[in-house]
């Protein structure tokens, strides 16, 4: 089973862009299990068609410790296993930790048994890796591949390499790999080959640049993956080109994180001010 | 020998605290608590944390030490620990019918950000607060200060919630008490009460934690210092504060709410800091000191004189707390003890500069340190560098003390292996005798179990 967690800036698009390369994954045939970190638990609204999911810290608040795995995993689109991990309101409380808690629990309850045969299991984990417990997911025996979304915008550029800062101080102690960077187009000026040279720089590849599509929209409106909603739509292709190009992946690397000034220097000789 | 692997070479450690010279935050929170009438402390946090401060103190006082938990469970850790911090107080003020709950917070609600303010407002807006009930909260998160700074959070909660300025002047003076013995606090009054002097001592430990045994269990015993008087407190002539890291901050407070000036002065520990306490409060109260303090003062100084043969020259090790600390050392100073090594787990620049001017002129090879890099080892490492003649200290130096086999006193907090401090002040001119007489005491036993038989003395 390849494990995956998906990082990237607030609002940048990882869960949509996490459940549709999914769904396209589970349109291969592949087995996958999607866990959702992200308080405001809507990881994993697309494949379930709507956010009915009840969260795994719900569930532990409200029965205590005698959660059952069924009580927590719903089936949804093409098979997928969804979980939330769901956390605190905001302002109160330590989502951090829900994380932590939530992930422990899920691997008490044998949610990676051999008997589900998982092929792929992919982290959608909210924002920064702000604190120790938005890391959980790339800790030793958790995932071992991240993939950042980012796009051409210059704080999700710098959101990316501060991710890398992350992820280098985890693999150097273990097995966490970065495994790309995922571009979701802004329509920023020259964004392909600015995202192309920042991973260069970082040491590893723009393992895909998904192209802005109102589709992607219109089958969020309607709770659904684009793959889903409208299978034969070009968009739906871009994503089922990213899953093929994760499932084919075989470059996977130890970020080298850029300095500030070598980040704004890229930023000027390839974005918005050249 | 016990702390065979501690090596003389004193190396300077950047990280590594081996046996500190300090405990938690709430410790000190909940010894304050203790120490007003009718108030049950409560510990925001996991139940570990509220068994730890229950039994540390119960160790150290020998008496049964009542608080209450949020419980916290990793739920509570997660969504934040309102919930539970609400239903607690309904259950106490339902069960346990204290007057007051004194809230404190632990490490890990403090580390979520769990605010205790909005909890306790939410309480009140909730009516979970019954009429002539109270609800006072202190922030003490133990990976800031010490068990000093706990108490001295909750002191000043105590005050800021409660003290209030009328236009009535009251003919009395505030005493805030360092962290001492509940045997001090009923000192600290007893003297207040030669001088013919009003006061309020907050907090007043005596009746709370030395009770006596006479069959029936009282959750709320008779003593501590009463809301009322914590109330009045905002009409005080003045504020005589004992001891700068346990009171300063209730002082301030108590000055910025209600104008009660304060003086702040040192925990009356020996012949000069009693001098300097009793003219603050003969000062703070316009009144006289009479002729049997005097008296008191004056037996003081017969048994020092009496006894300076013995004492003369005697290198001492303290540790301890920097409020209590820094009167003994010019204590001893003043007999021409020699302080050589003083640490304290508290932190605060302001202690070793005032311990180095108290030991600067006769002590000048003194070592001083304190904060976080101030350790036993480390006392322990100067210990074996040049030894010393006597330790003062809490019961953490036993290991020293027999492994060096130097005689030791027991001072501070906590003593979990004598008794006697609950009982017998060391504060003010007799407690000064007290200090004396122990000192002496465990020196001499010294010199009668190891003089050679030609010069063992019957008469010393």
């Amino acid at each position: 089973m390849r494990k995956i967690a998906i990082y990237g800036k607030g609002g940048i698009g990882k869960s949509t862009t996490t459940q549709n390369t999914v769904a396209g994954l589970v349109e291969a045939g592949k087995n996958v299990k999607v866990v959702g970190c992200d308080p405001k638990a809507d990881s994993t609204r697309l494949l379930l068609g709507g956010l009915a999911q009840k969260t795994v810290l719900d569930t532990l608040r409200e029965e205590g410790e005698d959660v059952e795995l069924e009580d927590i995993v719903k089936v949804g689109y093409g098979g997928v296993r969804c979980v939330e991990s769901g956390g605190p309101e905001p302002g109160v409380g330590c989502a951090g930790r829900g994380i932590i808690t939530s992930i422990n629990m899920l691997e008490q309850l044998g949610a990676w048994d051999e008997k589900f045969q998982l092929d792929y299991t992919f982290y959608d984990v909210l924002g920064d890796v702000v604190c120790g417990g938005f890391a959980m997911p790339i800790r030793e025996g958790k995932a071992e591949e991240i993939y950042i979304v980012v796009s051409g915008e210059m704080m999700a550029m710098y959101a990316a390499n501060n991710i890398c800062k992350g992820i280098k101080k985890y693999a150097q102690a273990g097995g966490v790999r970065l495994g790309g960077l995922i571009c979701n187009s802004r329509k920023v000026d020259n964004e392909s080959a600015m995202i192309e040279e920042l991973a260069k720089r970082l040491g590893t590849q723009m393992i895909h640049f998904v192209p802005r599509d109102n589709m992607v929209q219109r089958a969020e409106i309607n709770r659904k993956t684009v793959i889903d909603y409208e299978p034969n739509h070009p968009q739906a292709d871009e994503y089922r080109a990213l899953a093929k190009a994760i499932d084919e992946n075989e470059l996977f690397v130890i970020p080298e994180p850029l300095e500030i000034e070598e980040l704004e220097k890229l930023l000027i000789d390839f974005g918005i001010a050249s | 020998m016990l702390l065979r692997h501690t090596t003389s070479e004193v190396k300077e450690r950047k990280a590594l605290t081996v046996n500190p010279a300090k405990t938690c935050q709430p410790v000190g929170a909940m010894y304050a608590a203790l120490g007003v009438h009718g108030c049950l402390p409560h510990s925001h946090g996991s139940q570990g944390c509220c068994s730890y401060h229950r039994s540390t103190l119960t160790r150290h006082y020998k008496e049964p030490v009542m608080a209450a938990t949020s419980s916290f469970t990793e739920g509570s850790s997660v969504f934040g620990g309102q919930a539970n911090l609400l239903q607690a107080i309904d259950n106490i003020f339902g069960i346990y019918d204290p007057d007051i709950i004194a809230v404190h917070s632990t490490c890990l609600s403090e580390t979520i950000g769990d605010d205790l303010g909005q909890i306790v407002k939410k309480a009140q807006d909730d009516g979970k607060i019954p009429e002539g009930k109270f609800v006072v909260q202190a922030s003490t998160p133990s990976y800031v200060g010490s068990h000093v700074t706990g108490y001295a959070n909750m002191l000043e909660a105590f005050v800021k919630y409660f003290s209030f300025k009328t236009d009535e002047k009251l003919r009395q003076v505030n005493m805030l008490s360092g962290w001492v013995e509940p045997s001090d606090m009923r000192e600290l009054k007893r003297i207040a009460g030669l001088m013919k002097l009003k006061t309020v001592l907050l907090p007043d430990t005596s009746d709370v934690l030395d009770t006596p045994m006479d069959g029936t269990y009282k959750m709320y015993p008779k003593g501590g210092t009463t809301r009322e008087e914590i109330v009045s407190m905002g009409d005080s002539m003045k504020t005589v504060a004992m001891g700068e890291w346990a009171t300063k901050s209730a002082a301030v407070a108590l000055d910025n709410k209600c104008k009660v000036p304060f003086e702040l002065t040192d925990v009356p520990i020996g012949l000069k800091a009693t001098d300097r306490f009793i003219q603050a409060l003969s000062t703070a109260g316009k009144v006289s000191i009479p002729e049997c303090i005097a008296e008191e003062r004056g037996k003081l100084v017969d048994v020092i004189t009496d006894m300076h043969q013995y004492l003369y020259g005697k290198r001492v090790a303290l540790w301890g707390d920097p409020d209590t600390l820094l009167p003994m050392i010019e204590f001893l100073v003043d007999m021409d003890m020699k302080p050589v090594y003083v640490v304290s787990g508290t932190p605060g620049k302001k202690f070793s500069a005032r311990a180095m001017e108290i030991l600067e002129a006769k002590v000048p090879e003194a070592k001083v340190r304190n904060g976080a890099s101030a350790d036993m080892f480390l006392m322990h490492q100067w210990i074996k560098e040049e030894p010393v003649d006597l330790l003062i200290g809490n019961t953490y130096g036993k290991y020293i003390a027999r492994d060096e086999g130097i005689p030791f006193v027991r001072s501070g907090f906590p003593i979990i292996d004598r008794i006697g401090h609950s009982y017998f002040p060391t504060v003010g001119y007799l407690g000064g005798i007290r200090i004396l007489e122990r000192m002496l005491s465990a020196i001499m036993d010294k010199i009668d179990a190891t003089s050679p038989e030609e010069s063992f003395e019957l008469t010393m």
